[in-house]
């Protein structure tokens, strides 16, 4: 059986890591495409999408195989149930990716207004939460993973200050409601991100000290029996 | 073209609320054994055949009511470690075990054990089926005959509950003067099952029960396995990783006459502490 589940487990990783691999470019290219106000670069996430849908599907029919023929365990099983999640997490990020790009194409045809939403520190440090959580997989670190972790909050706090200036962006420039609009909704794409980004760096833990860290959920476990030997 | 607003459908009743208590109780076998005194206690457990010692200091606690499952590669002392329990290693010259083991807080070791009600008390099923060359009744009659001075109505009742307790009473009811090694490979397995149980044993052993037996008749024995532990204290020395994490609550895995790792089987198979154990059940040695 080790031979081929050795297998059949490298080949699974290079898939996820092409996913991620495509999956931060499409975050990265969403991000550049409202920095540099281009519809070219929006239109390319856009585009791009479709390959990601079909990676997670080709990812998670690989999982499915290996679970079937291979009955994994201990750390094996550890990994494919890491991979069936953060599948989910990496399609569900690209899907954002697209929101944000559309959002960049909207904003291109139309007026700026004042802000002082700092769009590029947020975006700057979304992008490093998923690219830590994507090398933390990599290198199965969790420390790097518990990084991650820690980084949420500051992310949360930016989109939570949004509502706040988006309501006086309003109330200044009643007629710019448009733009401050879609500035929140890409603070609140960029927030679920990296949201999606922390789950993944949970689930590397997971993956790698076999602990559920979600919800602080091991207060609530039992400890397990004592072992002789 | 307008859509039209979809018909509105009648309101099912509600049903009640569920209580809590109406719930399935998650698996916690865990809290479950945490209080409860070990059925078998192996304390500094060596074993020798001859000048070679086979077990080294090995210490387990075998709860309860609980099926423990004894993993490892071949030659690690999984089926030495089992045939301490009812010492039929004693049939053979030159072997001998040092250390105890407690069966409710008595040493079996103990030149003082009555072997007969020892292994009257600790069931052993084999890695082949080995009927008597008899018919199914009295395959499962002949311990009882042994042990207990039963009437002839009280031997029959007492061969259909343990032919029912072994899930084999439907397919042999009517045959029952049938010789037992005409039965299938799975069937004669479970007539052994019955055999052991039908004295009213306490803890049963079993090595290896399915190894020789089809994938089908492995799903039946293993589902026998779930009813039986209700009863009785089951120990069980499989090859076959699936079934340790399918049947057991607990694992112990052997390696090298040493007891490497022991724990609720959920935590061996998701998150062994040891890396030898993690080795041999994802399958890179052994």
């Amino acid at each position: 059986m080790s031979v081929h589940l050795r297998r059949e487990i490298e080949r699974l990783k290079e898939q996820v890591l092409a996913l991620s691999a495509t999956v931060e470019e499409a975050v990265w290219l969403a991000v550049r495409a409202v920095q540099e106000h281009d519809p070219a670069l929006a239109r390319a996430v856009l585009a791009g999408d479709r390959a990601i849908d079909e990676r997670e599907v080709r990812v998670e029919e690989e999982c499915l195989k290996i679970l079937a023929l291979h009955q994994p365990v201990a750390s094996d099983l550890r990994f494919l149930v890491t991979v069936l999640k953060i599948n989910n997490d990496l399609e569900r990020i690209g899907d954002l990716a697209v929101n944000i790009a559309e959002r960049a194409i909207h904003l291109a045809a139309r007026e700026e207004a004042p802000t002082t939403f700092d769009f590029v520190g947020m975006a700057t440090r979304t992008q490093e939460m998923l690219h830590t959580a994507l090398d933390a997989l990599v290198n199965v670190d969790p420390v790097r993973a518990r990084d991650v972790c820690a980084m949420d909050d500051e992310v949360d706090a930016v989109n939570r200050g949004m509502y706040g200036q988006v309501q006086a962006g309003i109330r200044e420039h009643p007629r710019q409601v448009d733009f401050y609009l879609q500035q929140l909704s890409i603070s609140r794409q960029l927030e679920r991100i990296a949201d999606h980004a922390t789950n993944i760096a949970e689930d590397v833990i997971y993956m790698s000290e076999g602990k559920v860290v979600r919800h602080h959920v091991e207060e609530f476990h039992a400890p397990e029996p004592p072992a002789a030997g | 073209m307008n859509a039209t607003r979809p018909e509105s459908r009648p309101t099912p009743p509600l049903a009640p609320r569920p209580q809590v208590a109406d719930r399935p109780v998650a698996d916690r076998p865990a809290a479950a054994d945490a209080g409860a005194p070990p059925k078998i206690s192996v304390r500094g457990l060596d074993f020798h055949y001859g000048r070679q010692q086979a077990l080294f200091d090995n210490n387990l606690d075998i709860a309860a009511n609980r099926v423990t499952a004894v993993i490892g590669p071949s030659g690690c002392g999984k089926s030495t470690h089992l045939r301490v329990y009812n010492r039929i290693y004693q049939l053979y010259r030159d072997q001998r075990a040092g250390g105890e083991v407690l069966l409710d807080g008595e040493n079996l070791l103990s030149p003082s054990t009555d072997l007969i009600e020892l292994r009257r008390k600790v069931g052993m099923i084999f890695q082949k089926p080995t009927p008597f060359p008899m018919s199914i009744h009295d395959n499962v009659a002949y311990g009882l005959k042994l042990h207990y001075r039963l009437g002839k109505g009280e031997l029959a009742e007492a061969v259909e509950k343990a032919l029912r307790g072994a899930a084999l009473w439907d397919e042999v009811k009517d045959a029952l003067d049938r010789p037992g090694t005409a039965l299938s490979g799975g069937q004669q397995q479970r007539l052994c099952i019955a055999r052991a149980i039908a004295v009213r044993p306490e803890v049963l052993l079993m090595d290896e029960p399915t190894s020789a037996i089809d994938p089908v008749a492995t799903a039946k024995i293993e589902d026998l396995i779930e009813e039986l532990k209700k009863d009785f204290t089951i120990v069980i020395v499989t090859h076959n990783m699936q079934q340790a994490a399918r049947v057991s609550d607990h694992t112990a895995f052997f390696f090298e006459g040493r007891i490497v790792e022991f724990g609720a089987t959920r935590q061996i198979f998701t998150k062994p502490v040891h890396r030898q154990t993690e080795d041999y059940i994802t399958g890179r040695f052994g």
